[in-house]
């Protein structure tokens, strides 16, 4: 199976292990992640005012990309995952917004027809967690994991449509796959602040370390995230708990991981 | 004022929430992570846009505390998307000539090799234009 496969700049620098794990087990899934061409940052966070449009066309753009080859599109960084489902969930929804962003990039035509999923549903809904759980051969024997949603992910749920938004399983159904322990904790979907980082490190602080010190005293011996920002904040802002990304420990459990 | 009336008719129109869904439970402030930063909470927002009571908001920081989480969004149970009117008064400030909040020579000094690209891109997209 091939799919379209939105990188985002992150994944490009500081995130290049999530980048390069994503591909190598998708590969050992059968799956190849397929660059698209030519692909410009997302933007990082969705801007919800309806006029907002030269902001969100590099969006509209791979997409449509994805949509010519006739694939799903798939991102692995939560945030581009949100901007892209969004904007697409805007050129179905939002008639005012779609004739706009269609005027932009005439004479081509987009009307928000790309399934948009995240890796995670990759491996949930197209490969299954049972092909999953068939490569293993590095069970991670009992190691407890916590799973961290943040906001992305889930946000907003009538959007994002990929688990029930209080009570997701999507990354415990993951864990339990792969032969760890998923750790259940208070704040799995409260957000670790964000881009908030840079404008007041307080905040970001006091956010972070409610998250990773509530996980640790669920006995987590590491957190997971699919978030670049995430890894950041929970690991320089929060608690001294590990943070991995949801990748790294799949590629740990095919015995890929170098 | 005038201007209060006009600023507010185009947070609504951009925005395209109904301040007057609201049932004033506050769910949303309830919820809200930057709530102890926040002057105005997520449920003020709603009732003094409502009221035309902009002034205070355009001039507050409680403007660029919010972290885009959504939470209120998918927690009010009347439907008002809060998140979406804070941007929106937002957008009126910083669309202003001369009023971005972050400035590209202030990245420098924010900067320490770990933070990734994202958390950049992120903080632009919502202090400037
Ligand atoms: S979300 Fe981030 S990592 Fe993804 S492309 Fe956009 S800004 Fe870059
Ligand atoms: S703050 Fe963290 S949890 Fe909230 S959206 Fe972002 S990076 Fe994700
Ligand atoms: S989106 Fe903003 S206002 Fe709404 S709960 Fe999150 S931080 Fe608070
Ligand atoms: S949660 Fe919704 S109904 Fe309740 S105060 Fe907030 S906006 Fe109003």
């Amino acid at each position: 199976m091939k799919v379209s496969y939105f990188p985002g700049c992150t994944l490009k620098t500081k995130a290049k292990v999530l980048d390069e794990y994503a591909r190598k087990c998708a590969e050992v899934l059968g799956v190849t992640l397929e660059e698209i061409d030519n692909w410009q940052c997302c933007g990082g966070v969705f801007t919800t005012a309806n006029d907002e449009i030269a902001t969100k066309l590099s969006s509209v753009r791979a997409l449509k990309h994805a949509n010519d080859k006739g694939q799903p599109l798939v991102s692995v960084c939560s945030a581009c995952h949100n901007v892209l489902k969004q904007t697409n969930n805007a050129m179905q929804t939002d008639d005012g917004f779609n004739f706009r962003v269609n005027q932009y990039i005439a004479p081509d035509k987009y009307n928000g027809e790309t399934e948009v999923i995240h890796y995670l549903e990759l491996l949930r809904d197209k490969i299954g967690y049972e092909k999953v759980k068939e490569k293993v051969v590095n069970s991670l024997a009992g190691k407890k994991i916590a799973p961290y949603y943040g906001c992305l992910l889930l946000r907003p749920g009538k959007v994002m449509a990929m688990d029930d938004v209080e009570n997701p399983t999507i990354m415990e159904d993951l864990i339990r796959a792969i032969g760890g322990e998923p750790v259940s904790y208070a704040f799995r979907n409260e957000c670790c602040g964000g881009y908030i980082t840079l404008e007041s490190k307080e905040l970001a602080k006091a956010k972070s370390k409610r998250v990773s010190d509530n996980a640790k005293l669920n006995g987590a011996e590491v957190i997971v995230t699919a978030c670049p920002l995430c890894k950041y904040n929970l690991e320089k802002n929060g608690s001294d708990l590990p943070v991995v990304y949801i990748t790294e420990l799949l590629a740990e459990a095919f015995g890929i991981k170098e | 004022m005038e201007n209060s009336k006009n600023v507010c008719d185009e947070i609504v129109r951009i925005s395209k929430v109904n301040p007057r869904k609201c049932m004033k439970c506050g769910k949303c402030s309830g919820t809200c992570p930057a709530y102890d930063e926040m002057e105005y909470h997520p449920h003020q927002f709603v009732y003094m846009v409502e009221t035309g009571d902009i002034e205070p908001l355009l001039k507050s920081k409680s403007i660029y505390r919010c972290l885009s989480c959504f939470a209120c969004i998918d927690r009010c149970p009347r439907g008002v998307e809060p998140a979406k009117l804070v941007e929106a008064v937002r957008l009126m400030v910083v669309r202003q000539q001369g009023n971005n909040h972050l400035k590209p020579d202030d990245i420098p000094e924010l900067l320490d090799e770990d933070l990734p690209q994202q958390a950049i891109v992120s903080a632009f997209r919502k202090y400037t234009k």
